[in-house]
């Protein structure tokens, strides 16, 4: 397989890693001021204290192997996304910060300012992320460099906006199944009510998103239509979602986890296909897209980049699985809480 | 003002004010690694109190350094397009090793230290500090990488179009720096490209800049444990702790501002072979001399191409080539337009050298009045520690600048211009706009840092910190989602 490919796959990887973790995060963070009590809304913070921040990391990793291995891209998303992208750095640095400061000082309007604001920065990462999504799939027209030469107001189409909601209710799907699995008591019988009505908000927009997208861009469907055994994946996502409510209602918390994340990686999957080999498709002449192979980096840095993540990598999982395994059990609060 | 400059003062703002923060962590990591590593070897409970109370000052300095860091990752691609197409075959690499060796370790291990301490054993509490320190001096390895190569550049190829072609230009490591390639003049640069992954990362300025950058780190956080145990003292407060911290605190610091000074020396001498020019703008050499004077204060007047100030003659010559009659290499032989900004560099360099000296002077004093038994004694002295976190802070972010900016008005130095890396298609009033956002962001941030640490310094050591519930509960606790 040509290493161009093998890095595509890659960067999917960290991304759904991405997803996967700090998805739960966002999520927590989008049920917050569901929670009104002040007791519960600290279970919800200290449910990801420790773990947040080396999710975020995904993130990081993700835009750095992006640079490395397909610079081009990274170059022209960034800047022709300009505004986006800041919105999306104001909505992570306030979610963070709220989560280390918010217990801080035992003030009713301080804790309340910090939860809107954590509410707020989860809501508006997960939106942006699910937007620009939604415009990668769409395609951005490009100048004959490979720059963005659209306008900031283009970026806010209704496609995007409903790939923004549908983000939005897949993270509050995965962060609720992450909350029922890490409380107990009365609190994780309501909690686990949330769930079902979630799933619900989800599937509407998933459906939506899906008949918006086989309308107005079929272009994403041709490598299912040349390829059917390709088809195995959209099925696969279905299986998984409709995983989801069955392992809740017999109460495998984790199960049920799983197949969410498990939907997430399919997801991820299915526009990845629909785009290959285009990383960024030029909505306004075809021959100016970016692909995995005209807007890689050379041969050489994609085999130091691969040997890098070789080495690299499967010690990260081995010390995060360790660390999840040592926080496995239910939140409490304790004298280090948030 | 155009995108340019606009994106210049962006860039500034952000890497200044997140520079504030991460060489605290670094450094404040290090000594919690000494005062858990004291208490594993005797048991001492005031040594694991120690470890406990800096590893809360740590979080704060690291949370704050996370928040702001995660927009440096990005601003190269959002405001520096077109150096990111440039340079993506090189710089991606250090910048995601950075994700993969260093964030990922200290941010991971990072959940033990601050909320693990009841639930591990403590040789694995101790094991987690010790890999949140060194993922952290990962961190300032793999950016020290980077940003060198940018100074120095080394390992690669550039793909120049000119009317001939597609021509390939390859580098030697110790290339004139600073001037351009002929070929470079009349042609247009593609892209570089890697031809050797070793020579990037160790170009001719990594392992001097990441020592000096490394002990800049270790002072920051020395200091900021002196300044806080000496306020105890002074205050009476938890003596005992603020003494054993005040002791780790003043051993690091001498040895780090003693070293940097070594330090200091070694960069010097490999920016007077590797960047001439910037050398030049430090001291103000605006003609070529043999032998060149060392300023030790000064002010540059770029027209007249003199400098007023206290002077040591034939030093300069002295300690970069251990020879007073060898000449250095002046501004003069540089194109007008190759100069960096003169004054500011020079400026900002001398206070960082300045500050350095006095850092040196401060902590051997504490080291002597310590040996002498006299130092509680010194109320005078500990006021002055009180604020000697400000030195290396002030002269971390003055050497960050005359380095950057006595790279200008290179952004990959003698190849690419700063004007040239620049998003192309980017409006400046979007731009004017985030920088608007940030500076309030980080107003808030900076002013939202001092009044915690204070609580946290007021509060002291006691295990109790951030717990305190609201006397009654002042929220309703019926919402149900599902109702």
């Amino acid at each position: 397989m040509a290493l161009q490919i093998v890095w595509f796959i890659l960067i999917g990887v960290l991304f759904a890693g991405y997803a996967i973790l700090d998805g739960f995060d966002l999520g927590v963070g989008m049920l917050h001021l569901f929670v009104r009590d002040d007791h519960d809304r600290r279970l919800l913070l200290n449910s990801i204290g420790p773990v947040w921040d080396g999710n975020e990391v995904w993130l990081v990793t993700g835009g750095g192997a992006l640079f490395a291995a397909f610079s081009a891209v990274y170059a022209t998303l960034f800047s022709g996304l300009y505004l986006v992208f800041m919105l999306l750095l104001l909505g992570l640095i306030f979610r963070g910060i709220s989560i280390e400061f918010r217990s801080k000082e035992p003030m009713v309007w301080w804790r309340k300012t910090w939860d809107i604001a954590f509410f707020a920065g989860s809501l508006v990462v997960s939106f942006l992320l699910g937007a620009f999504v939604g415009n990668l799939a769409r395609g951005l027209p490009l100048g004959p460099d490979g720059s963005f030469i659209g306008s900031f107001w283009s970026l806010l189409n209704p496609y995007a906006m409903l790939v923004g909601i549908t983000t939005v209710s897949l993270f509050m799907m995965h962060g609720s199944i992450y909350l029922v699995m890490k409380t107990e008591g009365e609190f994780h019988d309501r909690i686990r009510g949330w769930v079902n009505n979630c799933i619900i908000f989800f599937i509407i927009c998933a459906v939506t998103t899906t008949m918006a997208t086989l309308l107005y861009f079929p272009r994403l469907t041709m490598p299912f239509r040349e390829y059917p055994i390709l088809f195995l994946v959209p099925l696969l996502l279905m299986l998984a979602i409709a995983n989801v409510p069955r392992e809740i209602s017999r109460r495998k918390d984790f199960s049920a986890f799983i197949s969410s994340c498990a939907a997430m990686v399919m997801l991820l999957a299915v526009l990845s296909i629909g785009l290959f080999p285009n990383l960024v498709y030029a909505s306004n002449d075809p021959s100016r897209s970016l692909t995995v192979y005209n807007a890689s980096s050379s041969h050489h840095t994609l085999v130091i980049m691969l040997v890098i993540a070789l080495i690299g990598m499967p010690v990260v999982v081995a010390y995060t699985a360790a660390i999840y395994w040592i926080f496995r059990d239910k939140v409490r609060l304790d004298s280090h809480s948030y | 003002m155009n995108t340019l400059m606009l994106s210049r003062i962006q860039f500034g703002l952000t890497i200044s004010f997140h520079y504030l923060f991460p060489p605290l962590s670094i450094g404040i990591a290090m000594l919690m690694v000494v005062m858990e590593g004291l208490y594993l070897k005797t048991g001492n409970k005031i040594y694991e109190q120690m470890a406990r109370f800096w590893t809360r000052i740590f979080a704060l300095t690291f949370g704050i350094g996370v928040a702001t860091g995660i927009v440096m990752e990005f601003e190269f691609g959002t405001n520096w397009a077109n150096y990111s197409r440039f340079v993506g075959d090189i710089f991606g690499s250090p910048l995601a090793s950075e994700g993969i060796f260093a964030f990922f370790l200290e941010s991971g291990f990072l959940a033990i230290l601050l909320f693990g301490w009841d639930r591990v054993k403590p040789k694995m509490h101790f094991f987690s500090t010790l890999m949140v320190s060194l993922g952290s001096i990962f961190s300032a390895v793999w950016i020290n990488v980077a940003n060198s190569w940018m100074q120095t550049p080394a390992g690669f190829k550039l793909l120049v179009k000119n009317d001939g072609g597609i021509h390939t230009l390859v580098f030697p490591p110790d290339a004139n720096f600073g001037r351009f390639h002929p070929l470079l003049s009349h042609g247009q640069v593609i892209k570089a490209q890697i031809t050797s992954f070793w020579q990037v990362v160790l170009n001719p300025s990594t392992l001097d800049r990441l020592l000096h950058v490394i002990l800049g780190a270790e002072m920051a956080g020395a200091f900021l444990v002196i300044s806080i145990s000496a306020w105890y003292l002074l205050k009476n407060r938890h003596l005992e702790l603020a003494q054993r911290s005040l002791k780790i605190g003043l051993v690091a610091a001498c040895i780090g501002s003693v070293a940097q000074l070594l330090s200091g020396d070694l960069n010097a001498r490999m920016i007077a072979k590797y960047q001439p020019a910037k050398l030049a703008a430090f001291e103000g050499i605006y003609k070529a001399h043999a032998p060149a004077a060392l300023s030790i204060m000064g002010w540059t007047n770029s027209k007249a191409q003199t400098v007023e100030g206290i002077k040591l003659h034939d030093m300069l010559s002295w300690l970069l080539y251990f020879n007073p009659k060898h000449a250095v290499v002046g501004l003069d032989q540089f194109k007008r337009s190759d100069w960096p900004p003169v004054n500011p560099v020079f400026q900002s360099y001398h206070l960082m050298v300045g500050i350095g000296m006095g850092l040196i002077l401060v902590s051997v004093l504490g080291v002597f009045f310590w040996w002498r038994g006299s130092l509680n004694r010194q109320r005078w002295l500990l006021w002055i520690f009180v604020f000697s976190v400000a030195g290396p802070e002030l002269a971390n972010e003055f050497g960050w600048f005359s380095a950057e900016v006595g790279r200008q008005p290179w952004i990959v130095y003698g190849i690419l211009k700063t004007s040239q890396g620049v998003s192309p298609h980017l409006p400046a009033g979007q731009v004017l706009a985030s920088i608007i956002m940030f500076g309030a962001v980080y107003l808030m941030l900076g002013a939202l840092f001092i009044y915690l640490l204070n609580r946290k310094i007021q509060h002291g050591p006691d295990d109790t910190e951030g717990i305190k519930l609201p006397k009654e509960s002042p929220l309703p606790t019926h919402a149900r989602m599902d109702a």
